[in-house]
């Protein structure tokens, strides 16, 4: 399929999840989708279509929680970039990581940096933060201040 | 059979990324794996968003000690991508030959640990000895052995003076002949060929599955190359190519290494001796609202940062993830049903971070110790000593 190919078909599978669609560059597409179409857009971009998946990135905007997924086409050299936006009180979103393995780990990231809920998420541990960090504390987020004020040499690490 | 667990970990001052692994046993053979990260988590993208544009460069330029250059790569590629812009073409080669150049000693590197914890430090002394030599050169191009601080949003900071090629190139063509011997002598060595065919396979499957990157990808026969697939820079004018093996275990990987390492010497010689003239730096005034994607080909697989400004001088999300992030969880498919002695070679093989196979040690489930990292490493060595035996060599 070429590139214009691709939209296309997306464009008619999942119209009524696709809220709106960006082209950047030749090589960039955003898109934007309904939380809830993650798991099923996901899993058709990385198995049907055969992307890679780069990575997802999670911000805390002044709209709410959002989540990019970045895929690659690597025969198309393109990225799709599905964008989703998250309630900040209530942020859950299926798990893409139930299905592909690759996405596993960056959701427990997000997990703990962001405070997303992943549901259905296999192995739902912490990945980074260490395991004395207080539930409820989420340091990606705007509002997050310093929980801990004693100087990083006097913590006894 | 009982189980016993063997944590291997987590932290080393050296290592760029301290993991902990988690190995259950069954007498020899490793039955189950777990990995965590996150002991030395800097908070390189908080910190990003207090610093300009500009330093930030530097920050992520110390994220990893050894492929320095690929995440300010990555990064000034993703500040240029929200314009979107194009770097004059003498800072496009410049960034290709650092690029190379660093690509070279990391796989040089690489040989020569693995050679180490096989037991073969002959292989670890010429290696890490043609690894000084691309020091030496990028020393020349840069002014640094590493942390080469030559990137910049719009173009490289730094130019490569004439005068300096002729010896530049004269000091890669001397490694070549010692490069090819060493090439040679590893890939027909039978010795190596028991040790580490077969062992620790990825299955094509499975790499795609984890999305695998850079040369553990390529050994498996997942012909994945972001300077192919996305070219950028100058790499879609040169001719070079794309080191693709099939069957997905430890030897592959390490073949991939080398012969892509001929391809680095082949890339940056060309670029060296057509260098074209002209500005190396586009000078950026401003950076507009707006969100920007670099990914680059890291020595380890692609780099990936993702950039998002507001219109003011620092970024207000800053994204970044290392090749090793979606390598490491391939040990899930790769480890289970392999031995111990086997375990600090297949660990290696992603080319993480080494430190923490130095800090494994195995205990029963009384808590009595059995092995600690010395010992893992000198039961691997024992292991290539008696096939050495084995096969009448000495």
């Amino acid at each position: 399929m070429t590139r214009d190919q691709v939209l296309r078909d997306l464009q008619n599978r999942f119209g009524d999840d696709i809220l709106d669609v960006f082209q950047k560059s030749p090589k960039r597409v955003y898109m934007g989708l309904k939380p809830r179409a993650i798991a099923w857009v996901g899993e058709y971009i990385f198995r049907e279509l055969g992307a890679r998946f780069n990575i997802a990135t999670g911000t805390d905007t002044p709209e709410g929680i959002e989540i990019l997924y970045h895929f690659t086409l690597e025969d198309l050299n393109l990225m799709l970039n599905l964008r989703v936006l998250l309630d900040r009180e209530n942020p859950v979103i299926p798990s893409l990581g139930k299905s592909i393995e690759a996405v596993n780990w960056i959701e427990r990231e997000l997990m703990e940096l962001l405070g997303i809920t992943f549901d259905g998420h296999p192995d739902p541990r912490r990945l980074l933060l260490p395991d004395n960090w207080p539930d409820g504390v989420f340091p990606l987020r705007q509002d997050y201040t310093e929980w801990d004020d004693t100087a990083i040499r006097t913590r006894g690490v | 059979m009982g189980r016993s667990v063997i944590p291997i970990g987590p932290y080393h001052p050296l290592q760029e990324e301290p993991e902990f692994f988690t190995l259950t046993v069954e007498g020899e053979r490793i039955v189950e794996v777990d990995v965590r990260i996150g002991y030395n988590h800097r908070g390189i993208e908080k910190l990003s968003e207090t610093k300009s544009f500009d330093n930030s460069t530097f920050v992520v330029e110390r994220i990893c000690g050894i492929c320095s250059t690929s995440h300010p790569f990555a990064y000034v590629r993703a500040v240029e991508d929200i314009f979107p812009m194009e770097v004059p073409l003498r800072a496009q080669y410049i960034r290709t030959i650092i690029a190379e150049g660093e690509r070279i000693h990391s796989h040089l590197l690489w040989l020569g640990l693995a050679g180490h914890f096989l037991g073969y430090n002959t292989v670890y002394m010429w290696a890490w000895k043609l690894r000084e030599e691309i020091l030496d050169v990028m020393e020349i191009l840069s002014g640094n052995r590493n942390n080469y601080a030559m990137f910049t949003p719009g173009g490289v900071r730094r130019d490569i003076k004439p005068e300096d090629i002729p010896g530049v190139l004269a000091k890669v063509d001397s490694i070549v002949p010692t490069l090819e011997m060493l090439r040679d002598a590893v890939l027909d060595d039978p010795v190596l060929h028991a040790r580490l065919k077969g062992v620790g396979i990825l299955s094509r499957k499975d790499a795609i599955e984890f999305s695998a990157l850079g040369p553990t990808s390529r050994a498996s026969g997942v012909a994945r190359d972001v300077r192919k697939d996305s070219p950028y820079e100058v790499y879609d004018q040169l001719k070079w190519d794309m080191i693709v093996t099939q069957n997905g275990d430890v030897f592959d990987k390490a073949v991939v290494r080398i012969l892509e390492t001929f391809e680095s010497i082949k890339i940056l010689k060309h670029c060296l001796n057509n260098l074209p003239e002209g500005p190396i730096n586009a000078g950026i005034e401003s950076i507009p609202p707006g969100e920007g994607i670099g990914h680059i080909e890291a020595p380890r697989g692609e780099t990936f940062h993702y950039v998002r400004s507001d219109g003011t001088n620092r970024a207000i999300r800053h994204k970044v993830r290392a090749p090793t992030f979606m390598n490491l969880p391939t040990y899930k498919a790769t480890i289970v049903g392999e031995t111990i002695s086997d375990a600090t070679i297949i660990l290696a093989s992603i080319d993480p971070c080494y430190c923490c196979t130095e800090r494994m040690a195995v205990r029963n489930h009384r808590g009595r110790l059995l092995y600690d990292g010395e010992a893992l490493v000198a039961l691997s060595r024992a292991k290539t000593e008696s096939l050495k035996r084995r096969m009448g060599r000495k």
